[in-house]
Order: C-alpha cells, then sequence, then structure tokens
C-alpha cells in the first residue's frame, strides 16, 4: 500500500514539472467526453420528450388501442366498448397552428383516465376537474410550451382554422408543445367531430384481444406498453446519425489522450525504471498507474460530462427544429437529464482512458530494471511498429469488408465506415515513412538528408495525432460531399417538384368548396391541383396519401426515379400507384408490382407504375389519382390545393384570396417561400453533421499540437547535435515547420480518396439505410482544396507554438542535451 | 610586424600567434535560487598543433568552458578570439558558421544523429559546412577503423565505436580547433585509451589544436599541458 502510493507520488511529480503536458492529456479526455457525452445527451433528451408526451396521458404503463391501419376512428367503437364493460379512455390528437408556430392538440377525458396519468393526479384537485367542464373548460401546456407560443395564464389563442382555444393554464406535467384540452373541445378545434385517435386501456383491466375483436372488428388495433412510440421509430435513425458522428468525434478525443499519456509514459521511463530498481514490482507500479488513470477519469471525465452539457445546450435549438420540421416532434428545449447520463459520460471517459493506457501498462509490467546500457535500438523498433500498423491495417480492412459482407443495415455500414477509416489510419505512418524514405533517397544536401532521415523518428511520436488528423479530415471531406450532393439534389429535385405557384389549405373541406367555386372564375388561375390527402398504413409503417388529377403540370415537372412508359395514362385510367423511393425499398416493391393498401372499408390491390423520390419525408407516399382519393378515404382532408398562376400574377392572387376568404383560409404560400421553408428545414437537419465534423476536425489539431509540445522536449535532444555542427536554430526551427506540415499534407492527400469513400458508403449505404433514398454521388474537388489547406493552416498552427520554442531556446537548453543528466 | 616583411615572415607570425585566445571569461548560472558564477575571469591561449588537457572537480566548469569555446553558449563577459574571429561579437547565423567550419566537437554522450548512418555521420559536418573531401574522408574511415562499419547505424556500435565515428566527424571538416568533452567518459579504460592514442595521432596528422577536458590525470597527461580549473579560474599546472 505505501509502496503504492509513494510509487503514485514519483509518478505525479513528473506532471508538477509539466503543466502543459498534463492539461493537454485533461483537455484531450474532457473534449472526448465532451463530444460524445453531448450527443448521447441529445438523444436522451429527444426520446424523454417522446416517451413524455405518451406518458402524460397514459402514465407509460398503459396500452392503448389505435385504428388498424392508422388514421382516426368513430367514437361510436369507444361507446360500443364501455358498454361491453372494457374500461378505456378516449384521446384524440392532431397539430394545429397558433401564429406560426405548430403546436399539438390532445384532447383527454379527464375522468376516465388511467391513475397513473400525471394529468390524472391533477383531477384530484377540484378546481381542474372543474376548470374542464365549467363552460368552455380550460387548455393545459406546459409553462414552456406556453412560453414559446408567446403566451400569458388566461390567453385564448386562435387557431390557423380560426377556432378559439379555451383559458389555458400551465400545467408542469403537460408534454412539451402540446395543449391538453377536454376530448369534445378538441374535437371541435381540429374540426373533427366525434373522430377519437386512440383508446388509452386503464391500469388493471387487461382486456383480452377476444372481447375488443368482438366489439370492434377489425377496425381496432391493440398496441403493447413497451412499444416505443411512433415517432421513437420514425425518428431512430436521426438518432443512429447523430450517435454515429458522435462515436468519431470521441474516437478523434481518444487519439489525443492515446497520443498524450503514450507521450509520458515515455517521458516517465527513466522514473519508472529507478522505481524498479529501487524495489518497486511492476504489479505494484501498475497499480500506481491505474490509480493515476482514475484520478484523470474523475476530473477529464466530469470536466468533459459538463462540456457535454454546454455542447448539447448549444445544439439543442437546431436538433428541436429540424426533430420538428422533419418528423412534427417536440422536444423540450430545456435540458434536463439524470444521474445515468452523467455517470454514462464518466464511464465512457474512463474506458477511453484505459484503452489509451493499456500499452503502457503492458510495458510497465515488462519493464526491466536495469536500463539498457545501449541506447534503445530504434531502428528496429521502428521497422516493427510499421509492420505491426501494416498488420493491424489490413486486418481493420478485412474487418470492413466483412461489414460490407454482412448485409445493407445502418450499422453495418457504420462499421464499414468505421474500419475502413481506421485501416487508413492505422497505414499512413507506413505510407509517411516509405514518402521520407523516398525523399531521403532523392535529397543531396545534407540537412535535407538530415530532414527526411530524422522526420522517420518523428513518425511514431506524431502518429497518432496524424491519425487523427487524417480521420478528421477524412469525415470533413466525407460528410461535406455527401451533405454538398444532398444539397444540390434536394434544391432540384425541390424546384421540380413545387411546380405550382401558390399552396394553400382551407379551413374546412365547405370552404374549399367555396374557394374552388371562387378559383374557376379567375383567369390568372391557369389550374386548380387538389392535392387532398389521407393516412393509412402498409405494414409496420404509415404512410401518406395524396391524390392527384390528371394535369400536364404533373407530366412536365413531376419528377420520378423510375416510371413505366405509361405512367400518367396509367395512373388515372387504371388501378395504378406512384410510391415514393422509401416506401419501395421498406417494402422491397419495384416497378409493375401490385401493392395491397389498406382503405376505408377494403384493401384496395393497385400496380405500382413509378417511383419518385421524396428526401426528407420519414414516412412513406403514394400519390394516386384523386378521383379514386375521393372514392377510397372518406376521411380525406379535402383543404388541400396547389395553384399554377399565370406569370407575375401571384402576389395579386394571394391578396385577393386572403382579402375575400380571410377565415376560410388555413394558410397560403407561394412556391418560393414553401422552397425557402423546405431549403431551412434541409440545413436546419445539417447544421448538426456539419458542426460535429467541424468539431472534429478543431479536436486533431488540438491534438497534434499537444503531441507536439509535448515531443518539443524530445525533439531537441535530436536537435542539439545538429545545432552544435553548426547550422543555425532559426533554420533547424524552419525545417521543423516545414516537417510538420509536409506530414500534415501527406495526411491531407490520403483523407481525400478516404473521404470520397466515406461520402460514397453515406450515400449508397448509410442514407439508404437510414431515410430510405439514394442520392447521386458528386464529387467536389474545390472542397478538397479547402481541406488540404485547413490541414496545412491546423498543422502551422499547431507547431507554430513548438517550433518558435525551439527558435528562441536558450544555448543552454540546447546543451543539456549533452551534460550527463540525460 | 613591420612592412618590409617578407611573406614568410608573416607566415612565421601566424604560426607563433595562439590560434585561440580567450581572456576575463566569465559564466554564471541563473537559478531559481540565485546566480551560480562558474567561470569567474578564465584566460588562456593555445596555438595550432598544440594540445591541452582541462581537469578540475565534477561541476568546476570544465564543460561550461568548452561550450563558451565552442561558440555554442554566451559568456557575460571577457572575450574569445578564435583565429582572429571575436566570438563575442558574432551573430548566431556567424557563431553557426564558426561551429560548422573552425570547430570539431566530441562529446561524453549524444554525439551522433541516430537517422544516419556511419558514414553519412561521418561526412555530415564537413557537407554542412560545404568542405567535403571524399580522399580525407577515406582516410579517416580507413584510419579510424571504421570501413567495415561504415554502412551501419550509431544504435548498432558499442560505445567506442560511437566515439571513433564522432572524433571522425568533427576532424572531417579539417577544424582549427577540435574540443572533447569527456570523450572516453562512456569508455572503458583500454577502448578509452585507443580511442584518444588515434585521436592524438589524427589531431598531430591536421594540425588543428585541441583541447580536451577530463577528469582522468592519465589521460590528461597524454597532452603537451595541462591547466586546472578551480573556484572559477585556471591555475596552472
Ligand atoms: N543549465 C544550468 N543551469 C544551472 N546550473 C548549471 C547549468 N549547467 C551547469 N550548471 C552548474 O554549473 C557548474 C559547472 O557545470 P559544468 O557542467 O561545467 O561542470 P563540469 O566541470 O563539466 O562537471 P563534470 O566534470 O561533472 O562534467 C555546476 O555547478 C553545475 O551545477
Ligand atoms: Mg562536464
Amino acid at each position: 500500500m505505501k509502496q503504492t502510493l509513494w510509487t503514485l507520488a514519483a509518478l505525479l511529480s513528473h506532471w508538477r514539472r509539466r503543466p502543459g503536458n498534463l492539461a493537454t492529456l485533461v483537455a484531450g479526455l474532457a473534449v472526448a467526453t465532451a463530444l460524445w457525452s453531448g450527443v448521447q445527451a441529445l438523444n436522451a433528451q429527444a426520446r424523454m420528450s417522446y416517451d413524455a408526451a405518451t406518458a402524460a396521458i397514459s402514465g407509460g404503463g398503459a396500452r392503448t388501442l389505435v385504428a388498424a391501419r392508422g388514421g382516426l376512428f368513430d367514437q361510436d367503437l369507444f361507446v360500443k366498448l364501455r358498454r361491453a364493460g372494457v374500461d378505456v379512455s378516449p384521446v384524440l390528437e392532431g397539430a394545429a397552428r397558433i401564429g406560426d408556430k405548430t403546436i399539438r392538440i390532445i384532447g383527454v377525458e379527464p375522468v376516465s383516465l388511467p391513475r397513473a396519468s400525471p394529468i390524472a393526479h391533477k383531477r384530484k384537485r377540484a378546481d381542474v376537474l372543474e376548470d374542464f367542464f365549467s363552460g368552455e373548460g380550460r387548455g393545459f401546456a406546459a409553462p414552456q410550451t406556453m412560453r414559446r407560443l408567446g403566451l400569458a395564464e388566461g390567453a385564448q389563442p386562435q387557431t390557423e382554422r380560426g377556432r378559439r382555444l379555451p383559458p389555458l393554464a400551465a400545467l408542469a406535467e403537460a408534454p412539451p408543445g402540446a395543449i391538453v384540452v377536454d376530448i369534445g373541445v378538441a374535437q371541435r378545434l381540429l374540426d373533427r367531430p366525434g373522430a377519437l385517435s386512440r383508446l388509452v386501456i386503464a391500469d388493471d383491466a387487461a382486456p383480452d384481444d377476444e372481447r375488443v375483436k368482438r366489439v370492434a372488428g377489425e377496425a381496432l388495433r391493440l398496441v403493447a406498453a413497451d412499444d416505443e412510440s411512433e415517432l421513437a421509430r420514425l425518428t431512430d435513425s436521426f438518432h443512429l446519425n447523430l450517435t454515429a458522428f458522435g462515436f468519431l468525434a470521441f474516437l478523434v478525443g481518444l487519439f489525443i489522450v492515446h497520443a498524450a499519456y503514450g507521450l509520458a509514459f515515455e517521458q516517465r521511463l527513466p522514473t519508472l525504471r529507478t522505481l524498479r530498481a529501487l524495489g518497486v514490482a511492476p504489479p505494484n507500479l501498475v497499480v500506481a498507474m491505474a490509480c493515476e488513470v482514475a484520478v484523470l477519469t474523475l476530473v477529464a471525465g466530469g470536466a468533459g460530462v459538463i462540456g457535454g452539457y454546454a455542447i448539447a445546450q448549444a445544439l439543442l435549438p437546431d436538433v428541436a427544429k429540424s426533430l420538428e420540421s422533419l418528423y412534427g416532434a417536440q422536444i423540450s428545449e430545456s435540458l434536463s437529464l439524470d444521474l445515468r447520463w452523467f455517470l454514462s459520460g464518466l464511464v465512457m471517459a474512463g474506458a477511453g482512458a484505459v484503452l489509451a493506457a493499456a500499452s503502457g501498462f503492458a510495458k510497465a509490467l515488462r519493464l526491466p530494471p536495469l536500463s539498457v546500457a545501449r541506447p534503445i535500438a530504434w531502428r528496429a523498433e521502428h521497422h516493427r511498429y510499421l509492420r505491426r500498423q501494416a498488420a493491424l491495417a489490413f486486418l481493420a480492412l478485412v474487418a470492413a469488408a466483412c461489414a460490407y459482407g454482412s448485409g445493407e443495415g445502418l450499422a453495418s455500414g457504420f462499421a464499414m465506415i468505421g474500419c475502413s477509416l481506421l485501416a487508413a489510419a492505422l497505414f499512413l505512418p507506413v505510407a509517411l515513412a516509405g514518402a521520407l524514405a523516398l525523399g531521403e533517397r532523392l535529397a543531396r544536401r545534407p540537412l535535407a538528408r538530415w530532414f527526411f532521415a530524422d522526420g522517420r523518428q518523428e513518425i511514431s511520436g506524431l502518429s497518432l495525432a496524424l491519425m487523427a488528423l487524417l480521420i478528421a479530415l477524412a469525415a470533413n471531406i466525407g460528410v461535406g460531399g455527401m451533405v454538398e450532393g444532398f444539397r444540390q439534389t434536394f434544391t432540384r429535385w425541390l424546384d421540380a417538384r413545387l411546380a405550382a405557384e401558390i399552396y394553400f389549405e382551407a379551413a374546412t373541406p365547405a370552404d374549399a368548396r367555396d374557394i374552388e367555386a371562387w378559383m374557376r372564375m379567375q383567369k390568372d388561375i391557369s389550374a386548380i391541383l387538389p392535392v387532398w390527402r389521407a393516412k393509412t398504413r402498409i405494414g409496420e409503417g404509415p404512410v401518406e396519401i395524396v391524390g392527384m388529377t390528371p394535369h400536364e403540370t404533373y407530366a412536365a415537372h413531376f419528377p420520378l426515379l423510375e416510371a413505366a412508359p405509361d405512367v400518367w395514362t396509367a395512373l388515372h385510367a387504371e388501378d395504378a400507384v406512384l410510391v415514393s423511393e422509401q416506401l419501395a425499398r421498406r417494402r422491397g416493391v419495384g416497378l409493375g408490382a401490385v401493392i395491397g393498401i389498406p382503405t376505408s372499408t377494403q384493401v384496395w390491390r393497385a400496380r405500382i407504375v413509378g417511383i419518385f423520390p421524396d428526401y426528407g419525408n420519414p414516412k412513406g407516399q403514394l400519390r394516386i389519382d384523386h378521383e379514386r382519393l375521393k372514392r377510397y378515404f372518406d376521411d380525406a382532408s379535402g383543404v388541400h390545393y396547389g395553384l399554377r398562376i399565370a406569370s407575375d400574377a401571384t402576389a395579386r392572387v394571394i391578396d385577393n384570396m386572403q382579402r375575400r376568404f380571410d377565415g376560410k383560409i388555413a394558410r397560403i404560400i407561394d412556391q418560393s417561400e414553401l422552397k425557402g421553408l423546405s431549403t431551412d428545414v434541409f440545413e436546419r437537419t445539417f447544421a448538426v453533421t456539419t458542426a460535429l465534423s467541424t468539431l472534429t476536425l478543431v479536436v486533431s489539431g488540438v491534438a497534434l499540437f499537444a503531441s507536439l509540445l509535448t515531443l518539443s522536449d524530445m525533439r531537441q535532444a535530436r536537435i542539439a547535435p545538429v545545432w552544435a555542427l553548426g547550422a543555425t536554430r532559426r533554420k533547424l526551427a524552419g525545417l521543423e515547420l516545414m516537417r510538420v506540415m509536409a506530414f500534415a499534407a501527406v495526411a491531407a492527400i490520403c483523407a481525400t480518396p478516404l473521404g470520397l469513400f466515406m461520402t460514397w458508403c453515406l450515400v449508397a449505404i448509410v442514407n439508404v439505410a437510414a431515410f430510405g433514398w439514394r442520392l447521386p454521388f458528386h464529387v467536389f474537388p474545390s472542397q478538397w482544396l479547402v481541406v488540404f489547406l485547413i490541414a496545412l493552416c491546423a498543422a502551422f498552427l499547431a507547431a507554430l507554438v513548438p517550433v518558435a520554442r525551439l527558435a528562441r531556446a536558450a544555448p543552454t537548453d540546447l546543451l543539456k542535451v549533452f551534460s550527463n543528466e540525460r | 610586424m613591420s612592412i618590409h616583411a617578407t611573406p614568410e615572415h608573416l607566415e612565421a607570425t601566424w604560426k607563433a600567434a595562439p590560434m585561440l585566445r580567450v581572456e576575463g571569461l566569465c559564466k554564471s548560472y541563473s537559478t531559481p535560487q540565485g546566480a551560480i558564477p562558474v567561470l569567474r575571469g578564465v584566460g588562456f591561449t593555445l596555438a595550432a598543433g598544440a594540445s591541452l588537457a582541462l581537469t578540475g572537480e565534477s561541476g568546476s566548469g570544465k564543460s561550461t568552458l568548452l561550450h563558451l569555446v565552442g561558440a555554442l553558449d554566451d559568456a557575460d563577459a571577457g572575450e574569445i578570439f578564435l583565429d582572429d574571429a571575436r566570438l563575442t561579437l558574432l551573430s548566431e547565423h556567424a557563431r553557426a558558421a564558426v561551429r560548422r567550419e573552425k570547430i570539431g566537437v566530441v562529446f561524453q554522450q549524444f554525439n551522433l544523429i541516430p537517422s544516419l548512418t556511419v558514414t553519412e555521420n561521418l561526412g555530415f559536418q564537413a557537407r554542412l559546412a560545404g568542405r567535403y573531401d571524399s580522399a580525407w574522408q577515406d582516410e579517416l574511415t580507413h584510419r579510424l577503423g571504421l570501413t567495415e562499419l561504415s554502412g551501419r547505424y550509431p544504435e548498432e556500435l558499442s560505445g567506442g565505436q560511437q566515439q571513433r565515428v564522432a572524433i571522425g566527424r568533427a576532424l572531417a571538416v579539417r577544424p582549427k580547433l577540435l574540443l572533447a568533452d569527456e570523450p572516453t567518459g562512456n569508455l572503458d579504460e583500454a577502448s578509452g585509451d585507443k580511442v584518444m592514442t588515434l585521436a592524438l595521432d589524427l589531431v598531430a596528422a591536421t594540425g588543428c589544436g585541441f583541447l580536451m577536458a577530463t577528469h582522468s590525470e592519465r589521460l590528461a597527461a597524454r597532452l603537451q599541458r595541462r591547466v586546472r580549473l578551480e573556484s572559477g579560474l585556471l591555475a596552472p599546472q
């Protein structure tokens, strides 16, 4: 025990002399932990919000009944079930807009709500109960939601359909982004008289499927309590993406820790030897080192988790907005995290630290007490090192190939990217050594030869930082290429898809009929294109059905990936559908296949005559003939329209419509504004990805800086002899700078094909698995140039301090190299 | 020196004039505990072809003096004239040139550049100074018995072999002054003696001045003159 303590004291004294190195080590681990736990915090926050949305009503543990094909069902079913003795509580959910914000309206029946529901608790308070039933009732929203809407207690905002909400009250238990009202009020607000979206089954009463089936027939479907919410499933890939990038950043951070710890180990080798010579047994040495790592984990991990909180806080608004606009999910915008998250951050930090220190432990166990009289056989060591790197790189490559062979899933896609990044990183030192050997062979002047020969000695010290740089650069090229490619494809697609000049939504179907009648008489309006919508479910997922009228606009503009030759005539004349790319992939169907679509009354079988891209839509989509939509889906929206307008009359038409039908139009928007909104959604979605890949680059720059700083001590021993032989410090410093920049340049050159490969993986495997669409593969050489310059700048900045230190090193410092103390 | 002097006269004067002259040299190291005075006015001369042993207790400042003479460090006060150049007045750049062209150094350890082979190490300074002479290099290699070892790297050599390479490298440039700091400190007696003999032979062959710091009375006795460093001053023996 005592021995360990003294050993630990001796080990720790190292850091007192080198606070800079300690700072790097702590910072590296902290940054890695911060990036990882920040991303985890975002994911946890989102998942919690999804759960809260369901839990607020059902108490989390309850099972629910929903319409078998999705959408709404008649409240008669509820009445029948109640009469049959099944203890259920009705819920109606729907979206409404207040001002420019979308909110969820949740209608509940407080008396029959399960007791576990946080909202139900409130019913014990007489005033709440009274509120619900007195007159127009009350609306409950979380304080945060009220703040977001800019509403005060008691306010009565209007929805876009012109319906006035009951006076609002703050209730902390209300789910984020939602207003809870009485079921009757909700039916009025959402314009859904007599409709329900689900039935919550009361706590202990577990109705057997038989009884439900007898009463409701095939109309209802039982959803188990532990089934994740629909939202959680839809957003899964989004979160997996975040996790993957968080992990990438963590890996890059680990490279810093590994590098910093490894260098510290080398520097402490004499101390360790002396300790061994003084009689410290190897296990004691390792125990002491482990204690040191534990302290490091607590300090750096703790700081990292706090940093992660800050990162999550900073990224949350973007993540929340993209989740909202992509999936309609409402995320609470104030982070609330639990102990489990904190601990998992620490565990990750600890695992990283142990991983980074493992080779040090192994070496310490085998450390001989007597120092080898001759200098370490550097050359033999170096060749062993290069062979090991090459072998490991090969293994990683094999792993990547296995991942590719193992299927098309998201996990295998990421595994493949991870393994190939690792393979390239491991191979980098070999490539550098090769380049330097070549340089040495070509160089004539003595300093130039020394420049190359000596560079090889620097490789192993810098390799980890350079690997981190390579990975970060490749990730930047890879992600940048994917995002840029997506941006171009998306913009082009949007231009074609949004062909109509005006889109509007009537408040009710009746209003829509009025407006339509008026529109037919306007000569500015050259075509009225109803785009009514309905919902159904095919297999596991929700599917949106959109109607299309026969019009040359579609034939001319509507983008299709694959189409039967007679696609547009077939669509309207036969039992035919257009299927979105995601849905086609998910169902594994192609052109010409027949697909069964559950309608209000039956399963309609239709032939696929076209497949269209539908970027950014997490749900599957079907496009069918407008008349068939009306016939098969009696709950079709009946309020959505696109209008073709004679050139430059757009503003006038919008103006006219707004003046004439003020209350009857829920929303009207012109094409350019809609494009702006969609592009905005796109930008938000990738803001986080881009932020993470940039952070990764910063982290790798720090790694390079840290390694150079730590190495600069050792470099002096290499440089001093050359200086003593008559080379000026300035010249030597210049060579050092050049060498680091040359290394970075090689890393950047290697990163380019690697980044391209990563783009390909993202586009052809990950995106397809995550979102269901495949983008065309684009190449952006200008991006490569930027990344190359970034690499040079990063190397320059990282090397500046150590090199300046060298250039201004006092002769005494350099002479110490020759003094006997070394 | 008269203006009527013949060139031969001049040459004689030049030969007789000391190649190295050190006057009133002072040096102290500053530490957190205060300045440590190491040299307090050291002066001596060394003619071309002459050899001088510098002895003294450990910590007496032998290495410090050698570093100053070798244009590796700055003195606090005093002058060093090497072959007419006044070292104390030179810029960093010019001092580097002096080190390259006029001085050969052999240290106790950390002498060789580990990334270069024996041959490359041998020729390194001469090439750096732009006066590489392959015949001379071959002769050195031969006389130092390094022919067999020429393709090896320093880590593959014994201590004595390494020191032989270091001496060869220092002399390859045909320096005016050879400085050695405990050149045999890391070697056993026999190989130390062998290295010493080689060094003295080659010094005689090149005609350079030779200044060596050592602990060993036995080694010191092999040089022409010896001085002892004591409390920062030279005491002739
Ligand atoms: N960089 C330094 N900072 C502070 N003091 C130093 C430094 N270098 C040397 N000294 C001190 O200067 C004195 C002379 O050192 P020097 O190395 O010249 O002695 P030396 O005669 O060569 O000793 P040795 O025979 O042991 O090699 C010593 O007391 C030493 O502690
Ligand atoms: Mg000494």
